[in-house]
C-alpha cells in the first residue's frame, strides 16, 4: 500500500511580479520503510515540496493544484487543526541544522517529554519511560543521564540524533528529511545515515530526504527523484538513476560530479545549466595583454621554485591580559614547509580550522606571519618594507576567494571592478585601454558580451566566481591562489569554474595554489597535495600517490570517508540544451 | 555615457521594492505630502507671507495683540491667526519661523552626519586604540542629555561673544551645539556596520590588490554602510528641530527679533493666560505637524528599509 503520494503538485508564492512557480506538477509515491531521495541543485524546488507536505510552506507560499494523499486520505485539502494533528503524530521532520531545530532553553528530556505525551498520551512516567528508549534507538550512550542535559552540552552530531528521537516520538508513519547531514563533518554523516537507514527498516516508515548531494543518494535512498527548474526531471531506483540515467539534465549532474576514482582532464560541459561562453579555442600568450610585459627582472630560482614556505607559524590571540604569562594564544599554523614549482597546482587539504586558509592569508600578505619566512620568485617578501616594491611583489600574486556573494563589491559595476587593479597598478595607458582590457577578461573567462554594465547581484553564483576570476587576472599575476574556490557552488557550475580555471591555467601558465576540503576536487585540479590537520602538515605527495597509497593514517581516514560512487557510469556523456527545455 | 548611468540608476530605483512599498503605503504617502509641503512654504515665506516680520518699519504696535478674525470681532481681516505682543503677524511668523527652524534642522543633521561618518569609519577600520579613544568619547557624551550639550555651548558662546554679535551669530551657534550633540549615533552605527563589512572577502581582494588602506575605507567599505544614514539621517532630523525649539523656548537659541518657531512660542508662552492663547498655540501646533510627519516618514522608512521586517 502507498504511504504517500503526490499527484501534480504545483506550488506558488504570489508577489507583485506575478505568481513564482516553485514546483511544476511533481507526482511521486513513498512506500512504507522506504528512503526516496529527492536531489536538485540550489532553486530547484526540492525544500519546498518536502514542506508542502506537512504544510509547512513559507507565506505566502501555497498549493496552486494537485493532490497530496497519505495512507489513502487526501491531505492537502484539510482543516488547520487536522493538518497540526497530522504533523508530528503521523509524519516526522527532520531539520538541517540541529544548532536551530532545538530549543536551546530547554532540556531535551522536557522537550522529548512534551512531545510524546502530546501525541501519545502516556502520561509523565510513561513518556519518560519512552523518551529513554527513543534515545536509546538513536544511539545516545547513557541516556538516563544524558536526557536532563541542554542542547548547547551535545555535539553537533549527537543533537542531529536527538532531533531524529523527536521526530520518532510520535511514532510517525513518514519521516521528512530535510538536508539532515549537510551540517555534519563527514565522518559524522556517515553514521546518522546508518542510523536513519537502520530506523526505517525497522520501524516500516518511509522517509523522504532532501538533498543536494549525490554521495547521501548513493549511500542510503532506494529510489530516487531528480528535480531542476522546479520540475521533476526523472525518478526510479537509485541504482539505475545514478548507473544508467536516462534524462538529459540527471546525465550532466552526474558527470559533473568530481570522480574521487580516476582523474579526468575536463568536465563535459553542460550549456543549459547557465549561460556561458566557451574561452576561445586560439589563445596566444605571447600577442595577448596578459602575456605582455612581463615583469623578467623578477625570475624564478634555477630549479623552478617560484613560491618557498619556510618554518611558517602563526599564531592568535584568543584571550588578552596585561600580564604575558596570563595571554593565551591558538597556533593555527606550526612550522609548515613546502615548496612549489612553478607552472604546478599544489593543493591543500583539510577539515576546517586546520589552518589552510590561513597560510594563503600569509602567502598573500594578509596576515603577517608569526615567524617563519615567505619565499616569493626568490625574495622573501614578507620581509619587504619598500611599498613600490612590496606591489611589484604583490602584483605578480592574486587570490580566488571562497564566497562569490560577498567577494565583490555590491556598489561596484563589474567593469570597475575588474579596471581597478589594471587602474591602480598602472597596466593600461589609459582609461579607454583598460576598458578594452576589462571586456577581452571578461571573454576569457566566459562572461557574456553585456556583463561590464551591470551590478554584482545581477549575477548568479558561478558567474560571480568568473568576475573574480577575471579581477585577479587583471594584475597580470604568475601565481594564483584558489581559497576553496567552488564550495559555495552547486556542483554543476562546481565543474564549469574548475574547467575554467584549468583551461587558464595551461594558456596562461599560472602557477596555482589549490585549497579545499574536497578530496575528488583535489584530485581532479592538483598535482602535488598537502593533508594538513592541527596546523601541521602530516603528509606531502603527488596526488596519484596520494591517493593510491596514503602513508599517514589521517590521510587514509579521510580517504575512506570519501562517498563510494561505484554505481555511477564511467562512459562519457553528450549532452545537448533542446532535450530539457523542451 | 554619465547621463544613461543616472537614468538607469533612476529607472532602478522606481522599479525597486522601497519605491513599490513607498506608492503602497498611505502612511508613508501622507507623511511624507505632509512634510514636502510644510518645506515648501516655509521655503517659500518671502513670496508668499503676507508680512515681512523682519522689516520693522512694517510693524504697527497698534495692530498688538489681535485675536485671528475668525474667532472674534476684535480681529483685523488682515491677520488671520492674529498677531503678537509687537503686531506681528502670526502667520507670517510661522512661515518664516519654520524656515529657520528647518535651515537650522538640516544643517546639523547634515554636519552631525559628515562627524559621525568620518569617526565610524576611522574607528571601526582602524580598531585598536583609536576606536576605543573614539567609542569612550561618545560614551561620556551620552551620558550628557543633547539639550545640556547645547545649553553649555551657547552659554560658552555668550560669554566669549559680545551681545550684538551673538544675536547675529545665534544660528550658527545653534547648529554649531546641536550638530556637536548628534554625531554619536552615526558614528555607532557606522562603526559597527564597517566592523562587519571590512572582514568581507571584497575588503581583502582590495588588500591583495595592493590598494592602499584609505582607498579601501573610501571607496569600498564607506558606500556599502552608508543606507542605515538615510533613516537616522530623517529620525534626526525630527529631534533636531524639537531641540532648537527647545534650545529656543528656554531662551538661548534664536533672538525675539529672528525668531524661529520656538522663540514663538515662548513669546506666546507669556501671553497664555491672560487669555491670549493664538500666539503661542499656531506656531505650536505648526512644530507639531512638521515633526510628526518627518517622524512617522522616518518610521516607515526604517521598517522599509530593514530586511527583517518585510
Amino acid at each position: 500500500m502507498t504511504l504517500l503520494a503526490t499527484k501534480n503538485i504545483s506550488i506558488g508564492f504570489p508577489s507583485r511580479h506575478g505568481m513564482f512557480v516553485a514546483v511544476k506538477d511533481v507526482s511521486f509515491s513513498v512506500e512504507p520503510g522506504e528512503i526516496l531521495g529527492i536531489v536538485g541543485e540550489s532553486g530547484a524546488g526540492k525544500s519546498t515540496v518536502g514542506n508542502a507536505i506537512i504544510s509547512l510552506l513559507q507565506p505566502p507560499g501555497k498549493v496552486i493544484s494537485g493532490e497530496v494523499w497519505f495512507n489513502s486520505k487526501r491531505i492537502d485539502n484539510l482543516s488547520v487543526e487536522q493538518k497540526r494533528r497530522l504533523r508530528g503524530k503521523k509524519i516526522g521532520m527532520i531539520f538541517q541544522d540541529p544548532q536551530t531545530s532545538l530549543d536551546p532553553l530547554k532540556t531535551i528530556k522536557q522537550q522529548l517529554v512534551e512531545t510524546i505525551d502530546l501525541h501519545l498520551r502516556l502520561g509523565r512516567k510513561g513518556s519518560e519511560k519512552r523518551a529513554i528508549e527513543l534515545l536509546e534507538q538513536v544511539g545516545i550512550p547513557d541516556p538516563q543521564l544524558r536526557m536532563h542535559h541542554y542542547p548547547h552540552q551535545f555535539s553537533g552530531g549527537m543533537r542531529q540524533r536527538v532531533v531524529i528521537a523527536l521526530a520518532l516520538c510520535g511514532e510517525p508513519e513518514l519521516i521528512i528529511a530535510d538536508e539532515p547531514t549537510t551540517a555534519l563533518d563527514v565522518s559524522v554523516q556517515k553514521q546518522i545515515l546508518d542510523l536513519m537507514r537502520k530506523l526505517c527498516i525497522e520501524k516500516n516508515v518511509g522517509m523522504i530526504l532532501v538533498t543536494h548531494d549525490m554521495g547521501v543518494i548513493a549511500e542510503v535512498t532506494d529510489r530516487v527523484a531528480v528535480m531542476y527548474n522546479s520540475k521533476l526531471m526523472e525518478i526510479g531506483d537509485t541504482k539505475q538513476i545514478l548507473g544508467n540515467p536516462q534524462h538529459p539534465y540527471t546525465q550532466s549532474l552526474i558527470s559533473a560530479i568530481p570522480r574521487p576514482d580516476k582523474r579526468i582532464e575536463r568536465f563535459p560541459l553542460v550549456t543549459y545549466i547557465e549561460d556561458v561562453i566557451e574561452p576561445q579555442d586560439e589563445f596566444d600568450l605571447s600577442s595577448h595583454w596578459l602575456g605582455q610585459s612581463r615583469d623578467f627582472s623578477m625570475q624564478v630560482e634555477e630549479d623552478g621554485t617560484i613560491l618557498q614556505v619556510k618554518d611558517l607559524c602563526m599564531r592568535f590571540q584568543i584571550s588578552n591580559s596585561i600580564f604575558k604569562s596570563k595571554r593565551r594564544y591558538l597556533d593555527a599554523v606550526k612550522m609548515v614547509n613546502f615548496s612549489i614549482k612553478e607552472g604546478e597546482t599544489f593543493g591543500i587539504v583539510g577539515e576546517s580550522g586546520s589552518g589552510k586558509s590561513t597560510i594563503a592569508r600569509m602567502v598573500t600578505g594578509l596576515y603577517q606571519p608569526y615567524s617563519g619566512a615567505v619565499h616569493f620568485l626568490g625574495k622573501e617578501i614578507s620581509a619587504i618594507n619598500h611599498t613600490p616594491q612590496v606591489l611589484a611583489y604583490r602584483r605578480q600574486m592574486q587570490m580566488v576567494f571562497q564566497d562569490p556573494f560577498s567577494s565583490l563589491n555590491a556598489r561596484m559595476r563589474v567593469m570597475d571592478i575588474v579596471a581597478e587593479p589594471i587602474l591602480f597598478h598602472k597596466l593600461a595607458a589609459s582609461k579607454e585601454e583598460a576598458q578594452h582590457i576589462v571586456l577581452d577578461l571578461l571573454k576569457l573567462v566566459g562572461m557574456a558580451d553585456d556583463a561590464y554594465a551591470k551590478y554584482p547581484h545581477q549575477f548568479s553564483g558561478g558567474q560571480r566566481q568568473r568576475i573574480s576570476i577575471a579581477r585577479a587576472l587583471a594584475t597580470r599575476p604568475r601565481f594564483l591562489i584558489c581559497d576553496e574556490p567552488t564550495s559555495a557552488l552547486d556542483v554543476s557550475v562546481q565543474a564549469q569554474i574548475l574547467n575554467l580555471l584549468k583551461d587558464l591555467q595551461q594558456e596562461l601558465n599560472l602557477t596555482m595554489m589549490f585549497i579545499s576540503h574536497d578530496l575528488p576536487v583535489i584530485r581532479q585540479m592538483c598535482d602535488r597535495v598537502a593533508v594538513m590537520q592541527h596546523g601541521q602538515i602530516l603528509e606531502l605527495a603527488e596526488t596519484e600517490q596520494l591517493f593510491s597509497e596514503p602513508q599517514h593514517n589521517y590521510s587514509k581516514h579521510l580517504l575512506s570517508l570519501m562517498p563510494k560512487l561505484d554505481m555511477i557510469t564511467e562512459r562519457p556523456i553528450t549532452v545537448t540544451a533542446q532535450a530539457v527545455q523542451g | 555615457m554619465a547621463n544613461t548611468n543616472s537614468n538607469s540608476k533612476l529607472r532602478q530605483f522606481f522599479a525597486g521594492d522601497l519605491w513599490y512599498s513607498f506608492v503602497h503605503s498611505p502612511v508613508a504617502l501622507i507623511s511624507f505630502m505632509i512634510t514636502a509641503l510644510c518645506l515648501l512654504l516655509a521655503f517659500s515665506a518671502q513670496v508668499i507671507a503676507p508680512f515681512d516680520i523682519f522689516d520693522l518699519a512694517a510693524i504697527d504696535l497698534m495692530d498688538a495683540d489681535l485675536p485671528p478674525p475668525w474667532t472674534s470681532d476684535e480681529g483685523d481681516s488682515r491677520f488671520i491667526l492674529g498677531t503678537d505682543d509687537q503686531g506681528r503677524d502670526i502667520w507670517s511668523g510661522i512661515l518664516y519661523g519654520a524656515q529657520i527652524s528647518i535651515f537650522v534642522g538640516f544643517s546639523s543633521v547634515i554636519i552631525s552626519a559628515i562627524i559621525g561618518i568620518a569617526l565610524g569609519l576611522l574607528a571601526g577600520y582602524k580598531g585598536g586604540r583609536i576606536d576605543s579613544f573614539i567609542m569612550r568619547v561618545a560614551d561620556i557624551q551620552l551620558s550628557f542629555p543633547a539639550i545640556l550639550i547645547a545649553l553649555l555651548i551657547d552659554g560658552v558662546m555668550r560669554g566669549l561673544l559680545p551681545r550684538e554679535l551673538h544675536d547675529e551669530l545665534a544660528i550658527y551657534v545653534l547648529i554649531f551645539a546641536i550638530s556637536i550633540s548628534g554625531w554619536v549615533q552615526y558614528a555607532r552605527t557606522i562603526r559597527g556596520s564597517v566592523m562587519v563589512e571590512k572582514h568581507k572577502e571584497y575588503v581583502q581582494a582590495g588588500q591583495v590588490i595592493g590598494l592602499p588602506q584609505h582607498i579601501i575605507a573610501l571607496r569600498h567599505i564607506l558606500p556599502n554602510v552608508l543606507s542605515p544614514i538615510f533613516v537616522i539621517g530623517t529620525i534626526h532630523l525630527a529631534s533636531a528641530i524639537i531641540t532648537e525649539a527647545t534650545l529656543s523656548f528656554l531662551g538661548v537659541g534664536m533672538s525675539p527679533t529672528t525668531p524661529s518657531l520656538g522663540t514663538l512660542i515662548r513669546i506666546g508662552n507669556e501671553y497664555l493666560l491672560s487669555g491670549e492663547w493664538w500666539i503661542t498655540l499656531f506656531p505650536g501646533a505648526a512644530l507639531v505637524i512638521l515633526v510628526l510627519s518627518v517622524n512617522i516618514f522616518g518610521d516607515w522608512l526604517r521598517d522599509a528599509l530593514n530586511p527583517k521586517l518585510q
